[in-house]
């Protein structure tokens, strides 16, 4: 902005005068403390016109004072009685205003208060869900990193099991680990076996075929990573892995013979 | 600075601030109420309401509106004009003439003892007809730029700059 230009537009003048706009005259106001030679112009065309009007007083103003004065020292102390009443009307109007206000702001926090005590409750819920989550994915970890210690230990020795009549497509994996008399068996490529029925591990010796039990598998569902790992101190010749009916059987039944693998040889 | 302080004091309801105020002011109130009501009794009372007014209302003034003698001008001048639109005012004011401010400052006899006095009434005797008339509206009596701008039947950016111009005219004469 030009500020000679805005000097010389004539608007201060009317500033002095009242008649410009609020707004008009908060811009002039702003200005005055922003620059100088504008506040400087104001004060001098306003001296200008209080020199002007102050010519057409009729009489000495000054000796009105005292009658002025009077009034003013007297009203402050008549003024409070009268004054009680409008004062007390006010005040109830604002303590309403004041209660209901407040009324609104109590209801407004007492519901985002509950709302977000829900809103906690969700959380803590979540947090327990992951909790679980992360349990569960610690101990597929633990199992996960069994396998891979298995499947490189040079010891181990990986036998697969093929399907059989009853499951073609079927397949299972034994990694023994004869040092320390266990075997991890992977039933991964196992069907859910039907309700009522387990698979049962066997342990074979081919000639003559004799089996030995290693044990039900009764957590097979609930088992992500289908990896189990179970006792042998067997000179296992091949494994097998029949369905037989809840708890096991004394002996497979070879009609069920899921998958079948034997032992390499060692040379 | 020194007139906001005396302002803030007298928003304090500080007499003497207040007073002070009124010796700044009073002359110039004065002249605008005698010249809307012509008449030195009513416009000795209107100068008592005016500043009562003012006392009362003083919370109310603040600098971001606008300069503390325009507040108390428009006050001034409010209250001049309510008078005269009062009942008794009309009946015994019936045939109240139209001259101009400058007829009273011509004709001013109390304004002799005055510095300036007679550097004003020179101005205001050589002061064009359309200069006396802008004053007249937009200070003595209030009127708006637009009102103004109707009434004299002149365009509005043209108040504005004639305005300007007869100020800058009285800024030299009384040298400010």
């Amino acid at each position: 902005m030009d500020i000679k230009e805005y000097i010389a537009s004539g608007i201060l003048e009317l500033y002095v005068a009242g008649t410009l706009s609020e707004e008009e005259s908060k811009e002039v106001y702003r200005l005055t403390l922003k620059h100088p030679e504008v506040l400087d112009e104001v004060l001098k065309i306003e001296a200008a016109i209080i020199k002007l009007t102050a010519a057409a007083s009729p009489s000495d103003s000054k000796l009105l004072y005292p009658s002025i004065k009077e009034k003013i020292t007297t009203d402050t102390t008549k003024v409070i009685p009268l004054d009680t009443k409008p004062n007390k009307q006010w005040f109830t109007y604002v303590s309403w205003a004041a209660s209901i206000v407040f009324a609104a702001g109590f209801l407004w926090f007492a519901n985002d208060n509950s709302q977000l005590k829900e809103q906690i409750r969700i959380a803590d819920i979540d947090k327990e869900l992951l909790e679980v989550q992360i349990e569960k994915g610690n101990s597929s970890l633990t199992e996960a990193k069994k396998l891979i210690s298995v499947l490189r230990d040079k010891d181990i020795i990986a036998v697969p099991l093929a399907g059989q009549a009853v499951a073609p497509e079927a397949y299972a994996k034994v990694f023994w680990d004869k040092k320390s008399n266990s075997i991890v068996l992977d039933v991964q490529g196992l069907p859910e076996p039907p309700k009522g029925k387990v698979y049962q591990v066997w342990s074979l010796k081919l000639n003559p075929l004799t089996p030995t039990s290693l044990g039900v598998i009764a957590d097979f569902s609930t088992d992500e990573n289908k990896l189990f790992t179970i006792e042998n101190a067997n000179a296992s010749e091949a494994f097998g892995i029949t369905l037989e009916p809840e708890g096991g059987s004394e002996s497979p039944t070879l009609e069920q013979l899921y998958t079948l693998g034997a032992v390499a040889s060692t040379p | 600075m020194q007139l906001d302080l005396l302002v803030t004091k007298f928003q304090d309801k500080d007499e003497k601030a207040f007073e002070t105020l009124y010796n700044m002011y009073s002359d110039s109130m004065h002249g605008v109420i005698y010249n809307i009501v012509r008449d030195h009794d009513i416009a000795q009372e209107v100068m008592q309401d005016v500043f009562i007014k003012a006392w009362n209302n003083a919370s109310t003034y603040s600098s971001k509106k606008g300069r503390f003698f325009t507040w108390i001008l428009n006050i001034a001048r409010n209250a001049a004009i309510d008078q005269t639109r009062s009942k008794n005012f009309k009946k015994a004011k019936q045939n109240l003439n139209s001259d101009f401010f400058v007829d009273i400052i011509e004709s001013n006899e109390s304004l002799d003892n005055q510095t300036d006095a007679i550097g004003i009434k020179g101005f205001v005797s050589k002061l064009a007809a359309k200069c006396k008339e802008v004053i007249e509206l937009l200070y003595f009596k209030g009127y708006t730029q637009k009102e103004a701008s109707e009434t004299l039947e002149m365009p509005i950016g043209t108040i504005k700059t004639r305005n300007r111009k007869c100020i800058s005219e009285l800024r030299n004469m009384l040298e400010v």
